[in-house]
């Protein structure tokens, strides 16, 4: 595992994702969701918000990093606060 | 109307055909007509350029490699994502329509992204340079799209047929390979096709994963580049060779394009 | 068709996701942790944390690669999907013709890319490609190793040649599917072949042409293999697309943290683009099915 070149920070990553994928199916199997229409113009189920937050977290990390002087940190609780907000009212 | 689309379509044909001309007439030549002399074919026929590929063993086992690990491609690919596909087309089950996205995902994944790590990784289990590591890291692109070419298929199968044959009494792998398998026989003709085509001219990966006893001779081409320039003869022909198993493939597959190629899905 | 609801369809799927797993989710992991550290070898590395994807990020050769990138990938769209529809309306449809046409389309698809590269680099030069000698001797001062315009040229016919079949054999088997019944009512409205094409016709190929269209995107944005091969990114960096670029840095200069960011980047562009057109397209698909089952 050496080759693989693990730090803390992309463990503490990693371990994050796979947590939320582990609730977030055994969340599914007690109480199975439908789909349904929030502020996104499409139609979505519990799963496809979290992709879709997950995904635009990515961006808004890569544009904080990348084109202003503010910290990752900003990033993080910018994209946990959208997270969240999109999986209850997405 | 007619006439205008027979001349549509010829031109086309040719629009396709002519570069290939030009290839398999290269390879007829010396390198000293190529150079020399411009001309629609060979002045002075030769073979000698074939002749130094079929009597180089480097040559002619970077083919045996090519098609060794391609062949070995298609068979894991299908073996894998029949089954898979079958659970889609017919269950729901928790996480089916993100895991089929996340498969998906994969084919769009460039090589290029993966090639350091894939390279770390074979190395690790100590199948670096061999044909099954080439197969493998090809799988990740062809199972994603075989999957949902086959899902297109059996989901045109209608359910029903499923019931009657249990009622009937079959087993579940006595129906999938006898009752099944043949209604959706374009649709394994046509996966065929595709993880063989993807496989086939794949050279990034395969050439990385690889270093002398499974080179690709997609890889191997790259020699005619040598420190007097380019061997346009031998590369010509090896060209030309590499065609040869294509047409091969669209000869067998050609009565399941038709059909096949809708995937299933009109 | 619907479905029953059965959580151990899981088993079927389980041999695809083993594998898949395997060589997708521990190589990208393993691009994420060297895209947050500075490494020299084995032992060497140090933490770096977003450095990295501040530096490519602002790295103008990711920015002019990946505009070239997207103007590369929307001109073959644009050119492909409609030249292989008209390529599939006009293939004939039975007889020995409709079996040597298919043979003829399909032939550049199975060509290795590289050949694809060769193919072409020794057809377009001046003095021993047919193409270049063609056009040389029309008077028209054409050179794809030096000029850019040329070079572009170039590599999007290539690219023309090498994928619009892709799109014609699945128009072709799209319009295969189409009864027969259906033009018979059509000449008997007396329609014209517009309007044959809009309205009976497209409808049909919208399912082929959403894989086609997808595939072509997919597979346009990490093109490697025939511009390296048919112009090596030149002149200059003109036809240098974001796998190049990526493939230089990685193993031209072995910058291994800077080149596992730059994957990072380049995989979430690649996801982002694909998820938006496969949802919108699957979603129009759907509003559709849905106006239809009203009726």
């Amino acid at each position: 595992m050496n080759w693989m070149a693990w730090t803390l920070p992309t463990a503490v990553f990693f371990s994050t994702i796979g947590s939320i994928l582990v609730i977030m199916t055994i969340f599914e199997i007690k109480r199975p969701c439908t789909e349904r229409k929030g502020f996104l113009p499409i139609p979505t189920t519990r799963g496809d918000r979290l992709f879709i937050g997950l995904l635009s977290s990515a961006f808004i990390h890569l544009i904080v990093i990348g084109f202003t002087p503010l910290s990752i940190w900003i990033a993080l609780t910018c994209s946990i606060l959208w997270l969240l907000t999109l999986l209850k009212w997405g | 109307m007619t006439n205008n689309k027979r001349f549509g379509i010829i031109f086309y044909a040719l629009f396709v055909l002519l570069p290939i001309y030009w290839l398999i007439n290269m390879s007829f030549k010396s390198n000293e007509e190529i150079l020399g002399t411009f001309s629609l074919w060979p002045q002075q026929f030769t073979l000698a350029n074939y002749q130094v590929i079929f009597t180089d063993p480097s040559w002619y086992n970077g083919y045996l490699n090519s098609v060794y690990y391609v062949v070995l491609n298609s068979i894991i690919t299908l073996v894998v994502a029949l089954p898979a596909a079958y659970a889609f087309s017919r269950y729901k089950f928790i996480g089916d329509k993100h895991l089929f996205f996340w498969l998906l995902s994969n084919r769009m994944a460039p090589p290029a992204v993966f090639l350091l790590p894939f390279f770390q990784l074979y190395s690790s289990v100590g199948l670096f340079d061999t044909h099954i590591a080439v197969a493998l890291a090809h799988c990740l692109f062809s199972v994603p799209l075989a999957v949902w070419i086959l899902e297109g298929f059996m989901s045109a199968v209608p359910r029903e047929i499923d019931e009657t044959a249990y009622i009937d009494g079959y087993s579940f792998p006595h129906f999938f390979i006898r009752i099944f398998l043949p209604l959706i026989s374009s649709g394994i003709g046509v996966t065929v096709f595709f993880s063989f085509m993807f496989s086939w001219v794949e050279l990034l990966l395969a050439r990385t994963l690889t270093s002398v006893d499974a080179k690709p001779i997609a890889a191997i081409m790259t020699r005619t580049i040598g420190a007097s320039g380019v061997d346009w003869g031998v590369l010509a022909a090896a060209g030309v060779l590499t065609i040869i198993p294509g047409i091969l493939v669209i000869y067998f597959v050609r009565n399941h394009v038709a059909k096949g190629f809708a995937l299933g899905r009109v | 068709m619907n479905k029953v609801q059965n959580n151990k369809a899981w088993f079927l799927v389980l041999p695809v996701f083993l594998l898949v797993a395997f060589s997708a989710i521990v190589p990208l992991m393993t691009v994420v942790n060297y895209s947050v550290q500075d490494i020299f070898d084995q032992n060497n590395a140090y933490f770096v944390g977003v450095e990295w994807y501040k530096e490519i990020l602002n790295d103008p050769r990711l920015q002019d690669s990946l505009a070239r990138q997207f103007m590369f990938s929307f001109t073959v769209l644009l050119i492909e999907v409609p030249l292989g529809i008209a390529v599939a309306l006009m293939m004939p449809t039975r007889g020995w013709t409709a079996s040597l046409t298919l043979i003829v389309l399909a032939l550049p698809l199975l060509i290795p890319w590289n050949v694809v590269g060769t193919i072409w680099q020794i057809f377009a030069r001046g003095d021993i490609g047919l193409l270049g000698y063609v056009i040389n001797a029309l008077g028209i001062d054409y050179n794809y190793t030096n000029n850019p315009i040329d070079a572009w040229a170039t590599v999007l016919l290539m690219d023309v040649w090498h994928w619009t079949s892709l799109i014609a054999l699945l128009c072709y088997s799209g319009l295969r599917a189409i009864p027969d019944a259906y033009y018979q009512a059509a000449r008997i409205d007396r329609a014209s072949s517009w309007s044959i094409f809009k309205f009976i016709q497209l409808p049909k190929l919208k399912g082929v042409l959403i894989i086609g269209i997808l595939l072509r995107f997919m597979d346009s944005f990490m093109i490697y293999t025939e511009p390296f091969v048919l112009t090596g990114g030149g002149p200059g960096n003109s036809t240098t697309f974001l796998s190049q670029t990526l493939t230089k840095m990685a193993i031209g200069q072995f910058d291994i943290g800077p080149a596992a960011a730059f994957s990072i980047i380049y995989f979430l562009i690649v996801l982002l683009v694909s998820w938006l057109f496969f949802t919108t397209i699957t979603h129009l698909d759907k509003d559709k099915t849905k106006e239809q089952s009203y009726d």
